[in-house]
């Protein structure tokens, strides 16, 4: 009788917390929604006077109030984009080296320090990066790019050491964090069995992490890179403080320029014009719908670069 | 527990509860926040009466007196007396402050280089872009320019300051009134844009053959190199308290609608040209009398024992006569249920 009670009391428990925990799952749902709801009827002033050209305008004009959004989707995107090309490989280079080859001794202090990294807020990054990366890069690498790259229309511009392309350096240090901690523990799932084999059939190190380790890994590294654009995507003040914050777009990425969030963080306190204000929670919506479509890309080429096994 | 609770509760309701007398809220500008957190600081330490002020920018200070969520509201643009009056408020001047153009030249110290109107305003239009224009050379006699390209830096985040400096350029040259014309924040035709008066002066530091524009203490505190600026006279004048109060001197308050006056381009000899007062807003009808009354106490203590204070922050207190038309519009003008709130 007893134990039947029991088994009674936990049907009731189970029942609660299946309930609590469904809760908590649609909740997650419904304030996305929400948020969606919400930052598409702020914008609709917006949306009915610029309607589509919105997204095709560059004009920026807070005193005519014409206003697109151009400049700064381009600058969100391209920015991320240089930030990922450069943090792609240096993140992979850290997780292999942490994992295939330091010594037991060293592992452990610099993971520690590169996660550590993760945890600087990113205002201390803008600070940084306005105070000392940029004169560095001012002083030393940009008349050296112009120099010698120069040629390239894309690196041609002024040494100002604040632009799209201290941006994307800048950025690309603030998401190696991610991308490396979240790499290095896919890595250290690769089951030890398949790299011995590698081993035991003669193949290099080099061979065994290019054609073993990396092909297993594959989806979950497609992740932790998702991870990272994600971030680059939506950084706000360390942007704000190197990107110079210019509603232009140019082609040199030597030159300023502005990204969504650094417009927003810029010019939300003092619009006070409906459409302007409408304008900058359009420019909101559309990140949310840009990190939105980059999320489901992801999900769709993890899906179809997933382990089959053998070769892939 | 629930002791607790309830102490808790009554606790809220009585400090939500206590007179309205006691404490003023205030938003608004950033420019005028140290001076203002001085007299609030001041002035609980003399009467109890506590200030709370948040420096919000000009256009969250308007929004917020419109919506009744403060006392007062603080702009540095003033608003018009259409807006004023369409939205029941007043206005009137505090202080005055002044923009000042800074540069980064090689060789070139504190008001060494001189800029006419003309210059100034090709150079934010992105016309005139290397420091050895001839231009430049013309009205600088006997300094020698290097042939750097110049920089223009301007504000990023919609400001008072970039109001009275578009203002000004407005005023004094049709191509910009055309092409960017003036508000918190305007269409830049050239340059980069940094946060803040600190990041437009990180900017300037930092960038060879720069120009930025800042807040005159702003300047003064962190020792930048100033250009010398030609007024209405042709003359060229060094920005100083002196010059500021000599522009709010020449304005004629009294037969502005509005108090809406705007100190860029003033005559006078010595005026510095892009100058601004910064200004309190506060309801036409309030409905808390007592708490009106001690606003307006407040800022007749600050025109009157507040004036020092001001200018030992580097900023200029507005002129006895000015704050006199001041305090004779407020007995005129603010009614709270058809009484006067303030008398002299």
């Amino acid at each position: 009788m007893a134990f039947f009670e029991r088994h009674k009391a936990d049907k009731i428990g189970d029942a609660v917390f299946r309930g609590v925990s469904y809760f908590f799952a649609v909740l997650v749902v419904v304030l996305m929604l929400f948020i969606f709801a919400v930052l598409f009827k702020e914008s609709l002033p917006s949306i009915r006077k610029f309607g589509l050209k919105f997204l095709t305008s560059a004009a920026w004009d807070p005193v005519q109030l014409e206003f697109g959004a151009l400049p700064a989707i381009y600058g969100t995107i391209v920015s991320s984009i240089i930030a990922i090309v450069i943090a792609v490989p240096i993140s992979l280079g850290i997780a292999i080296f942490l994992t295939e080859m330091a010594p037991k001794g060293l592992r452990g202090p610099i993971g520690t320090a590169i996660e550590l990294l993760a945890s600087i807020p990113s205002i201390i990054y803008g600070m940084w990066g306005l105070f000392v990366f940029a004169p560095f890069l001012s002083d030393h690498i940009e008349p050296w790019i112009i120099d010698h790259l120069g040629f390239i229309p894309i690196f041609n511009g002024a040494p100002l050491g604040i632009g799209m392309l201290p941006a994307g350096f800048i950025l690309s240090i603030m998401i190696i964090p991610f991308i490396s901690s979240v790499s290095r523990e896919i890595f250290q799932m690769v089951p030890p069995i398949m790299k011995e084999s590698g081993y035991g059939v003669g193949a290099t190190k080099w061979e065994v992490i290019r054609k073993v380790v990396i092909p297993y890994t594959r989806s979950g590294l497609m992740g932790a890179v998702i991870l990272g654009l994600g971030r680059a995507l939506g950084e706000t003040m360390a942007v704000t403080f190197v990107i110079g914050n210019s509603h232009e777009i140019s082609k040199a990425l030597l030159d300023p320029a502005t990204s969504i969030s650094a417009t927003l963080a810029n010019e939300f306190t003092e619009a006070v014009d409906p459409v302007y204000l409408s304008s900058l929670v359009e420019l909101g919506l559309i990140l949310f719908v840009i990190t939105f479509i980059v999320l489901v890309f992801s999900k769709l080429l993890i899906g179809g670069f997933s382990y089959k096994g053998g070769r892939p | 527990m629930r002791k607790l609770l309830i102490a808790v509760v009554l606790m809220l309701l009585m400090a939500g509860g206590s007179s309205a007398a006691d404490l003023i809220n205030g938003a608004g500008a950033t420019f005028p926040y140290p001076l203002y957190s001085k007299w609030a600081y001041e002035y609980a330490k003399k009467t109890g009466i506590k200030l709370n002020y948040q420096s919000i920018g000009s256009g969250g200070g308007i929004k917020q007196i419109k919506e009744k969520t403060v006392d007062f509201g603080a702009s540095d643009a003033p608003l018009t007396a259409k807006e004023l009056t369409e939205a029941g408020l007043f206005q009137f001047p505090m202080a005055i402050g002044g923009v000042v153009p800074v540069v980064n030249i090689k060789g070139i110290s504190a008001g060494q280089i001189r800029l006419t109107p003309d210059v100034l305003a090709d150079m934010f239009l992105g016309k005139v872009t290397r420091w050895n224009d001839k231009k430049i050379i013309d009205i600088n006699p006997g300094v020698t320019l290097p042939d750097d390209k110049i920089t223009v830096v301007h504000r990023s985040d919609g400001s008072g300051t970039t109001w009275i400096f578009a203002n000004y350029l407005d005023k004094i040259s049709k191509e910009w009134h055309d092409r960017a014309g003036f508000g918190t924040a305007v269409n830049w035709p050239a340059g980069v844009g940094g946060k803040g008066n600190e990041g437009v002066a990180a900017y300037v530091k930092r960038i060879k053959g720069s120009i930025g524009y800042v807040e005159y203490a702003y300047a003064l505190q962190n020792k930048l190199t100033h250009a010398k600026l030609q007024n209405r006279e042709k003359n060229f004048v060094d920005p100083s308290i002196e010059s500021f109060s000599a522009a709010g001197a020449s304005a004629d308050w009294k037969n502005t609608p509005g108090f809406s006056v705007v100190l860029t381009d003033q005559p006078g000899k010595n005026s510095w040209p892009i100058s601004g007062a910064t200004f309190i807003i506060v309801r036409r009808q309030p409905e808390d009398c007592a708490n009106a009354k001690a606003v307006l106490g407040f800022f007749d203590w600050a025109y009157s024992d507040g004036a020092g204070m001001a200018r030992s922050l580097d900023y200029v207190p507005m002129p006895k006569n000015v704050s006199e038309i001041m305090e004779d519009a407020w007995t005129k003008e603010i009614k709270c249920k058809g009484q006067a709130v303030w008398k002299r």
